[in-house]
C-alpha cells in the first residue's frame, strides 16, 4: 500500500507485497533476499521475519514439487474433509506442513477456499477440484505421474 | 470517450448477443465451476467446434448459484432461446454440440431451464427453478448472466447509472438516499452505512479513504467471492459511490489471498474503468477523482477486523487495535478512513438507481433490503441464494435447499461462522435478520449458512470452531490467546470422552469471560459456537460425559497408541481433529 507520502518504493506499506513479489519469484522466502529487503527498505531483519511469520501465505522453505492443500473449512469439514486428510497423510507419511522427504509432495491444510458448495475440495498444484473423496484424491496424486503432466 | 458513447457502445455489443449470429456458449466459469471441472469442458467445446469447423463464441461468465449443478453451460443459438444445462462432462459438452448446435435440438434431459425472455418448448424458465423462485436476486442479479471481464456488459445492463445519479445528486443528497435506504454494513456487525458515511465525510484530515473489505475469511462462506468473479464491476461502481459520498479519491480492494480468480477479475476490470474514464480525474466530466489500489492479503483471518486490516496495509501485522479512536477519524496512516464490505458496496449502484423505496420494500423493519447467502453442508442444493431479509430459515433450507442430503434428519443450522452458532429445529421459522439471529445466540454474520445434520455432532462443530479461532487468535489479548486454548483443551477432552461435569461449567464460564474480555471481535464472539451449542444441545454434551458415547457418532475415543505416537498426536492438535 502506498504510503502517506505517496512512496512506493521504500514506504513501509510496501513491505507485505514486497514480500509477496519475492516469494512469487523463489516459491518462499529465502534468507539472503529477506535480507536484501530489510537493507534496502530500512526495517530491521527481526521486523521483517515478525511480519512475514504472521501471515500463513508465506513460505520459509522451498516449495515442494507438488503441493496438495486440503479444505477443512466448515463445509468441507462437515462433509468430510477429515477423512481426506487422514488417508493423504498415511499415504505419504505427511503431517500437514510438512513435505516428503525426497521433497516431491507436500501437504497443506486450508481453512475455506469458498467452493464450499463442492465440498470437500482439494487444491492440487493450483487446480481446484470438488465433490472429493479419498479415493478421487488418490486418483489425482496417482495421474501427476502419468507421462502428459510432464513429471 | 465520454460515458455517452461509451453506453452506446456497451448497448451495441449487448444487442449482438441477444441477437446473435454465431451460437453463443456460456460457460459457468466461476471458481465452483472451476472445481466441477468446466475447464476440461470448456476445452472439449474448443476442440470440437474446430473440428467440425463451427464459428461460435465461448463466453466464461460467474455463477448463477447453483454451485451443486455445475458445470454449467448455456446455449444460444440464433434466434433462439439462451439454454442453460447443468452437469456437464467433455462427452456431453460433444453431445450438445451434436444435438443442440448442429441438430438444432434442445437436450432436454440436461436442460435446467432457459435464459431471458424467449422459451423452448417444453423447458421451463431457469428462474422458475425451485431453488431460484423464492429469491431476490438484486446483489447477484447479473452473476452467472453477463461477461465479468466485459465491462460492456455490465453498462448495457444498467450499470455505472448508480455513480451518474450520486454524481449528479452530490454526497449529501447520496448520503441521504443510502439513509432512507435503510442499507446495514453486510460485513458482520450490521452497521448503517449512512452513519459511518457521516462520521467519515465529517472527519478533518485529507485524503480519505475508503477501503473495500473482500477478506472473507469465514470458512464456509463464498459470498463476496462469488459476487467479485461474478460481476466484479458492481462492486467497483460502489467503491465510486461510497468514495464520492465520504469525500475520498483514494480506494483500496484488501483482497483475501486465497481467492485468486477474483482477483484476476478484478485487476481486469479496473483495467476497463480506466479505460472508460470511470477512474482518475474528472470521472463522468465532473469534478469528481477516484482511483482505485489492489491489495492483496496473506492470509490471516483476523485482517478481516477493519484494524487489523489497516494495520496490515501499513505493512505491519495484523493485529487489531481498540477502537476508539475508530478509524473514520484515525485510519490508514492515521487518516479517516471507512471500511466497507463487499456486499454493502455491491447493494449501491442499484440504491441509487431504484431508490430507497425500492431497496426497502424488501427485508423487516430494522434490517432492510436482501442479503446473500453461501449455502452449504448437509443440503441437497448448494450454492449461492440472495433472499429478502426476514425470509424463514425454513424457506432458505427446504425450498431452496431442497431439504436434508441423502432423507437424513436435520439438526441445525450453523450461520455466523466462527463468530456465530448453531441454530436447531424448533427455531427453524425464525426471520433471517441481523436482531432475531442475535437474540437466537448467533448472528447474521458475513452470510455463511452450513446446514447441519442428525450425523453432525455439536461438541464436534463447536470443537472445530474453537480450533480455528485459537489458530487464528492473533495472540496479542490474553484472553482470546489463553481462553480458546483453555476451551479448545476442554472441548478436546469432552470428545474424547474424558470430560467431567465439572469441565462442563469452567468451559461456560471461560466463554463468557473470553467474550466479555477480549479486544475485538474475533475474541469477543469466538465463544458463541460454544455457547450456543450447549444453549441447544447441552444434552449431547452430557452424553458424550456421562457415558462416554458420541450419539451423532463422530467423536471417536482416542486409539490406544495415541498417547505415546507423537505424529498421531500432532496431526490431531493441528487439524482439531480426533
Ligand atoms: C475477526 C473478524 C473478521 C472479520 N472479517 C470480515 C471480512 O472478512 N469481511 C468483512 O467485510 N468484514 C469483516 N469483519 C468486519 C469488519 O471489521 C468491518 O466491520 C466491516 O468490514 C465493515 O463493513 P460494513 O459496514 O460494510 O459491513 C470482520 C470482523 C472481525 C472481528
Ligand atoms: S469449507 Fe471448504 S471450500 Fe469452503
Amino acid at each position: 500500500m502506498t504510503d502517506n507520502n505517496g512512496d512506493y518504493g521504500t514506504g513501509r506499506g510496501r513491505l507485505i507485497s514486497a514480500l509477496a513479489k519475492i516469494q512469487k519469484k523463489h516459491g518462499y522466502l529465502p534468507e539472503d533476499a529477506l535480507s536484501e529487503l530489510s537493507r534496502k527498505m530500512g526495517i530491521s531483519k527481526s521486523e521483517v521475519y515478525g511480519v512475514a511469520t504472521f501471515y500463513s501465505q508465506f513460505k520459509f522453505d522451498p516449495p515442494a514439487k507438488h503441493t496438495l492443500h486440503i479444505c477443512l473449512g466448515t463445509a468441507c469439514h462437515v462433509r468430510g474433509g477429515m477423512k481426506i486428510l487422514e488417508s493423504v497423510r498415511k499415504r505419504f507419511k505427511v503431517n500437514p506442513g510438512e513435505t516428503t522427504e525426497d521433497r516431491k509432495f507436500a501437504l497443506e491444510r486450508v481453512a475455506c477456499l469458498g467452493c464450499c458448495a463442492l465440498a470437500p475440495v482439494v487444491v492440487l498444484d493450483g487446480e481446484i477440484h470438488g465433490k472429493m473423496t479419498p479415493e478421487s484424491v488418490d486418483k489425482l496424486i496417482d495421474d501427476l505421474d502419468a507421462p502428459e503432466r510432464g513429471v | 470517450m465520454g460515458f455517452k458513447e461509451a453506453r452506446q457502445k456497451a448497448h451495441d455489443v449487448w444487442a449482438s448477443l441477444v441477437d446473435n449470429k454465431r451460437p453463443l456458449i456460456f460457460a459457468g466459469a466461476a471458481s465452483c465451476g472451476r472445481a466441477a471441472g468446466v475447464q476440461s469442458v470448456i476445452s472439449a467445446f474448443r476442440t470440437r467446434l474446430a473440428e467440425k469447423g463451427i464459428e461460435a463464441s465461448i463466453i466464461e461468465v460467474g455463477c448463477v448459484g447453483m454451485c451443486y449443478l455445475e458445470p454449467i453451460i448455456d446455449i444460444k443459438m440464433p434466434g433462439k432461446p439462451r439454454v442453460s444445462y447443468s452437469n456437464i462432462n467433455p462427452a456431453r459438452a460433444r453431445k450438445l454440440i451434436a444435438d443442440h448446435i448442429i441438430g438444432g435440438e434442445v437436450c432436454e434431459d440436461l436442460a435446467i431451464g432457459t435464459v431471458g425472455e424467449q422459451r423452448a418448448d417444453g423447458i421451463p424458465g431457469l428462474f422458475e427453478h425451485p431453488m431460484l423462485a423464492a429469491q431476490n436476486r438484486r446483489v447477484l442479479r447479473n452473476c452467472g448472466l453477463i461477461d465479468p471481464t466485459n465491462i460492456d456488459h455490465y453498462i448495457a445492463t444498467g450499470g455505472y447509472s448508480g455513480i451518474e445519479k450520486a454524481i449528479e445528486i452530490g454526497p449529501e443528497a447520496t448520503i441521504e438516499m443510502v439513509k432512507k435506504s435503510g442499507l446495514r454494513g453486510r460485513g458482520g456487525a450490521g452497521f448503517p452505512t449512512y452513519r459511518k458515511w457521516e462520521f467519515c465525510r465529517r472527519s478533518p484530515g485529507t485524503p480519505k479513504f475508503l477501503i473495500c473489505n473482500a477478506d472473507e475469511g469465514d470458512p464456509g462462506a463464498f459470498m463476496n467471492r462469488s459476487l467479485l468473479e461474478g460481476d466484479p464491476h458492481a462492486v467497483l461502481e460502489g467503491m465510486l459511490i461510497a468514495g464520492l459520498a465520504i469525500g475520498s479519491s483514494k480506494g483500496i480492494i484488501y483482497a483475501r489471498a486465497e481467492y485468486p480468480l477474483a482477483v484476476e477479475r478484478l485487476k481486469i476490470a479496473l483495467a476497463q474503468m480506466s479505460e472508460y474514464g470511470l477512474l482518475g480525474d474528472g470521472i463522468m466530466g465532473s469534478s469528481f477523482s477516484f482511483e482505485i489500489e489492489l491489495e492483496e492479503g496473506a492470509g490471516a483471518f483476523v485482517c478481516g477486523e477493519e484494524t487489523a486490516l489497516i494495520a496490515a496495509l501499513e505493512g505491519r501485522r495484523g493485529m487489531p487495535r481498540p477502537r476508539p479512536p475508530f478509524p473514520a477519524v484515525s485510519g490508514l496512516w492515521g487518516k479517516p478512513t471507512n471500511v466497507n464490505n463487499v456486499e454493502t458496496l455491491g447493494n449501491l449502484p442499484q440504491i441509487l438507481i431504484n431508490g430507497p423505496d425500492w431497496f426497502a420494500e424488501l427485508g423487516t423493519e430494522k434490517s432492510k433490503g436482501t442479503k446473500t447467502f453461501a449455502l452449504a453442508g448437509k443440503v441437497k442444493r448448494t450454492g449461492l441464494v440472495e433472499v429478502a431479509l426476514g425470509t424463514k430459515l425454513r424457506d432458505i433450507v427446504f425450498s431452496i435447499g431442497g431439504g436434508i442430503l441423502d432423507e437424513k434428519k436435520f439438526k441445525a443450522v450453523q450461520t455466523g461462522g466462527p463468530s456465530g452458532g448453531c441454530i436447531p429445529l424448533e427455531m427453524l421459522d425464525l426471520p433471517v435478520d441481523y436482531e432475531r439471529l442475535a437474540e437466537a445466540g448467533s448472528i447474521m454474520g458475513s452470510g455463511g449458512m452450513v446446514v447441519m445434520d442428525e450425523s453432525t455432532c455439536p461438541v464436534d462443530i463447536a470443537h472445530y470452531f474453537i480450533s480455528f479461532t485459537q489458530q487464528e487468535s492473533c495472540g496479542k489479548c490474553p484472553p482470546c490467546r489463553i481462553g480458546t486454548n483453555k476451551m479448545l483443551g476442554i472441548l478436546q477432552k469432552i470428545k474424547s470422552g474424558k470430560g467431567t461435569m465439572r469441565d462442563l461449567a469452567l468451559l461456560e464460564e471461560l466463554a463468557l469471560t473470553v467474550k466479555r474480555a477480549s479486544l475485538c471481535g474475533l475474541g469477543q464472539t469466538a465463544p458463541n459456537p460454544v455457547l450456543s451449542t450447549l444453549r441447544y444441545f447441552r444434552d449431547e454434551y452430557i452424553e458424550h460425559i456421562r457415558n462416554r458415547r458420541c450419539p451423532a457418532g463422530v467423536c471417536r475415543k482416542p486409539r490406544k497408541k495415541a498417547a505415546d505416537n507423537h505424529n498421531s498426536n500432532s496431526v490431531a492438535d493441528a487439524t482439531g481433529g480426533e
